[in-house]
C-alpha cells in the first residue's frame, strides 16, 4: 500500500462546492433537470438564430396563418412568418434582456447594499431611504412608469427591471454585510493594515456572492417576466423583432378566432425559461443555504 | 389603540413624498423636449416657447416640483392629450372597475392557495405536499398575460363556457344604476339578478387569472407559517389534551398561522396591481390599466404619470391598511408600537 488515499478531509472552496453541488443534485433531480433545461436555453441563445429553418422576418402571405405542419412545426402568423424560428431566434434577446438586467442590479443593489451594512450610518440611511421609495411603488407599474419617461428603448427595459429589483439585492446585501461586519477575518484584515474600502471589496464581497448568486438566479425569471409584460403593453422591444411578449401580444388576437399557435409558443417558451429559473434558483439556494428552505 | 393607527400613518408620510418626487422626476424625464412635445408636431418656435411659459419649464425644478405638489393637492393630475378631459375625472371612472377585478383575483387566490398551504403543512412530504409545491412555482412561472390567453381559448373559443373577452359586461346588458361602481354589488342593490350573472361570467376569467398567478406566494407562506405553528408548544398541548385534529387545525393553528400570511399580502398587491395591467389588456377591461396602456400607445403621458401616481399612492395606503390590520389580529405587536 504505497499510494493510500488521503482521508476525507474538510476540504474548502471550489471542490466542496462541486461535491455538495452533485450532491444536492442526485439529491434532488427536479434541480439537475433544471440545470440541464438552463444550458439547452444558453445554447439555444447562442446558436439559436443560426440554425432555424426561415427567416424570423421574412414574410409568406400565401403561408398565413397556417396551423403547426412538418413545414412549419409552430404554424405561421398572420402574416405568414415561421413562428418556430421566431420562438427560437428570441431566446437570445429575452435572455440577453434578463442577464443584462440582473448582472446591472447585481452591481447596483449589491455594492450599495454592502456599502450599507459595512459602513452603516447615513450610508444605510440613504440605500434604506432609496429602497423604501422602490417599494412603495407596485414593481411593473414603476418599470412601465420608467421605460415610458426615459424612452421605449430596450436599454431602458433593462435599466427599469433592474431598478425594480434594485431593494431585494439591496437588503440581501446588506443583511450578510452587517452580520459579517465584526467577523473574525475582517477584525485580522483590519488590525494588519487593510483599509476599510478594501476590506469591503476584498473580504466582506466575496463571501457573500454565494448568497448573492443565488438571489440572481432566483430574480433571473421575474426579470424575464417582466421585460416579457412591458413588450407585451407595447413597451420596450418593438415589431418586427421576435421576442416573446411581443409575439404573444401579435397572437392575442387571433385567440379568440382559434389561431392559439401564434400566441400559445411563445408563451409556452417564456413560461418554460421562467420555470427553469425558478427551480434552478430553488435549487441553488438549497445548495448555498439549506436552511432557508421552505 | 388609536395612537397606534395614528404611528402608522406617520410611518407612510415617507413613502408618500417619496412617491411624489420620483413621479415628479419622471415627468421631468420624458424624452426630447416637454415643452415640444406638449405643443404636437405641428408647433411653431413660439408656440413651443409659450407653452414651456405656461407650462412654468422655465422656471428652476424647485419651482416646477412646488407647482406640481400645489396642483397634486387639488387633486388636478394634468389633461389628456387624446381625449382632453382631466386625467384625475378619468381614473376615478375607472377604478372601480380595477379594484372589483383586483379584489376578486385576490379573493380567488386565497380561496385555493390557504386550504392548499394548510393541507400540505399538515401532511409534510405527502403528494398534497410536493403538489402544492410545484403548482406554486408553476404559478409564478406563467406569465400572466399567457394564462388569461389560454383560459379565453379554452373556455370561450373550445368549450363556450364563457362570454367574449370584450369589458365588464355584454353588449346586451345595460351597467347598473352607479352606486359603489362595483356591478356585482350594484346589480343585486338594483335587484338585478340577471344583470349579476352577466357581470360575474366576464369577470370570472380576468379574476382567476389574477388568481393563479397570486396563488404561489400565498400558499407558500400559509403553508410555512402553519408548519411553525404546528410544531409550536401550545398546539402539542392540545393534541396532548385530546382535542379533535379539527379543532386543533382550524382553532387553534390556523388562527396563529394567518398573521405572517396577512404581511405577505403587502408583497402579493404589488403582484397583483402589477399583473393587473397586463389582465386589463388581454380581456380589454376598462379599468386604469387599460387606460394606462392606452396613453402608452397615443405616448400621451400626462394619463400614464397619473396613473402610475395613483397606483403608487393606493399601494402605500394598502400596506398602511394591512399594517394596521395586523397590529388588530395580533395584539403582540400593539404594546410593542
Amino acid at each position: 500500500m504505497t499510494d493510500r488515499v488521503a482521508p476525507a478531509r474538510p476540504s474548502s472552496g471550489l471542490a466542496a462546492l462541486i461535491r455538495h453541488g452533485r450532491y444536492v443534485i442526485a439529491e434532488n433531480r427536479v434541480t439537475g433537470f433544471a440545470f440541464a433545461l438552463f444550458l439547452v436555453i444558453v445554447l439555444t441563445a447562442l446558436i439559436g438564430p443560426h440554425v432555424v429553418p426561415h427567416d424570423p422576418l421574412a414574410s409568406d402571405t400565401a403561408a398565413a396563418l397556417k396551423p403547426p405542419s412538418a413545414a412549419h412545426w409552430f404554424g405561421t402568423d398572420q402574416i405568414g412568418r415561421d413562428v418556430f424560428s421566431r420562438v427560437v431566434a428570441a431566446t437570445r434577446l429575452d435572455f440577453f434582456i434578463a442577464l443584462a438586467s440582473v448582472a446591472l442590479v447585481f452591481f447596483m443593489g449589491g455594492l450599495a447594499g454592502v456599502a450599507a451594512g459595512f459602513f452603516g450610518g447615513w450610508t444605510d440611511r440613504v440605500v434604506g431611504r432609496i429602497a423604501d421609495t422602490i417599494m412603495a411603488f407596485p414593481l411593473f407599474v414603476l418599470a412601465m412608469g420608467i421605460v415610458a419617461a426615459l424612452g421605449n428603448t430596450v436599454q431602458n427595459i433593462i435599466l427599469a427591471t433592474a431598478i425594480v429589483n434594485f431593494p431585494l439585492y439591496a437588503r440581501v446585501a446588506r443583511a450578510e454585510a452587517n452580520v459579517r461586519r465584526e467577523a473574525g477575518f475582517v477584525l485580522a484584515a483590519r488590525l494588519s493594515g487593510n483599509g476599510e474600502l478594501r476590506i469591503l471589496l476584498a473580504q466582506i464581497l466575496p463571501n457573500i456572492m454565494p448568497i448573492m448568486i443565488v438571489q440572481m438566479s432566483l430574480t433571473m425569471g421575474y426579470a424575464i417576466l417582466n421585460a416579457a409584460g412591458l413588450s407585451f403593453i407595447g413597451l420596450g422591444v418593438r415589431p418586427p423583432t421576435a421576442e416573446w411578449g411581443i409575439m404573444v401580444a401579435e397572437g392575442a388576437a387571433f385567440m379568440v378566432s382559434g389561431e392559439w399557435w401564434i400566441a400559445f409558443f411563445p408563451g409556452a417558451a417564456l413560461m418554460i425559461a421562467v420555470f427553469c429559473f425558478n427551480l434552478l434558483g430553488d435549487g441553488l439556494r438549497d445548495i448555498v443555504d439549506p436552511q432557508r428552505r421552505t | 389603540m388609536l395612537g397606534m393607527i395614528l404611528k402608522r400613518m406617520l410611518v407612510a408620510v415617507p413613502s408618500l413624498i417619496g412617491v411624489v418626487i420620483v413621479t415628479f422626476l419622471l415627468t421631468r424625464a420624458l424624452p426630447g423636449d416637454p415643452a415640444a412635445y406638449f405643443a404636437g408636431p405641428a408647433a411653431t418656435k413660439e408656440a413651443i416657447e409659450q407653452i414651456r411659459v405656461k407650462l412654468g419649464l422655465d422656471q428652476p425644478l424647485i419651482v416646477q416640483f412646488g407647482r406640481y405638489v400645489g396642483d397634486l393637492a387639488r387633486g388636478d393630475l394634468g389633461n389628456s392629450l387624446t381625449t382632453g378631459q382631466p386625467v384625475g375625472q378619468e381614473i376615478r371612472a375607472r377604478l372601480p372597475a380595477s379594484a372589483e377585478l383586483t379584489l376578486l383575483g385576490l379573493f380567488v387566490s386565497m380561496m385555493i392557495a390557504v386550504p392548499l398551504g394548510i393541507l400540505a403543512a399538515t401532511r409534510p412530504g405527502s403528494l398534497i405536499d410536493h403538489a402544492c409545491r410545484v403548482l406554486a412555482t408553476a404559478g409564478v412561472s406563467l406569465p400572466v398575460f399567457f394564462t388569461g390567453l389560454i383560459l379565453v381559448y379554452v373556455f370561450y373559443y373550445l368549450l363556450g363556457l364563457a362570454p367574449a373577452p370584450l369589458g365588464r359586461l355584454d353588449v346586451f346588458f345595460s351597467p347598473p344604476p352607479q352606486v359603489t361602481g362595483f356591478y356585482l354589488i350594484d346589480s343585486l342593490l338594483a335587484g338585478n339578478v340577471e344583470t349579476f350573472w352577466a357581470a360575474l361570467k366576464q369577470l370570472v376569467l380576468p379574476a382567476l387569472t389574477l388568481g393563479i398567478f397570486s396563488l404561489a406566494p400565498i400558499a407558500r407562506m400559509t403553508r410555512a407559517s402553519m408548519l411553525a405553528v404546528l410544531a409550536s408548544d401550545f398546539v402539542r398541548t392540545a393534541r396532548a389534551s385530546g382535542l379533535s385534529p379539527y379543532t386543533i387545525i382550524v382553532t387553534y393553528a390556523f388562527r396563529n398561522a394567518m398573521i405572517p400570511v396577512v404581511t405577505t399580502l403587502g408583497m402579493v398587491f404589488s403582484f397583483l396591481l402589477g399583473a393587473n395591467v397586463l389582465v386589463e389588456k388581454v380581456f380589454a377591461w376598462p379599468g386604469i390599466g387599460s387606460f394606462a396602456v392606452e396613453a402608452l400607445i397615443a405616448s400621451d403621458f400626462a394619463p400614464l404619470q397619473g396613473f402610475v401616481l395613483t397606483m403608487a399612492v393606493m399601494y402605500v395606503a394598502l400596506n398602511l391598511m394591512i399594517d394596521i390590520l395586523y397590529g388588530l389580529i395580533d395584539p403582540r405587536v400593539r404594546i410593542e408600537a
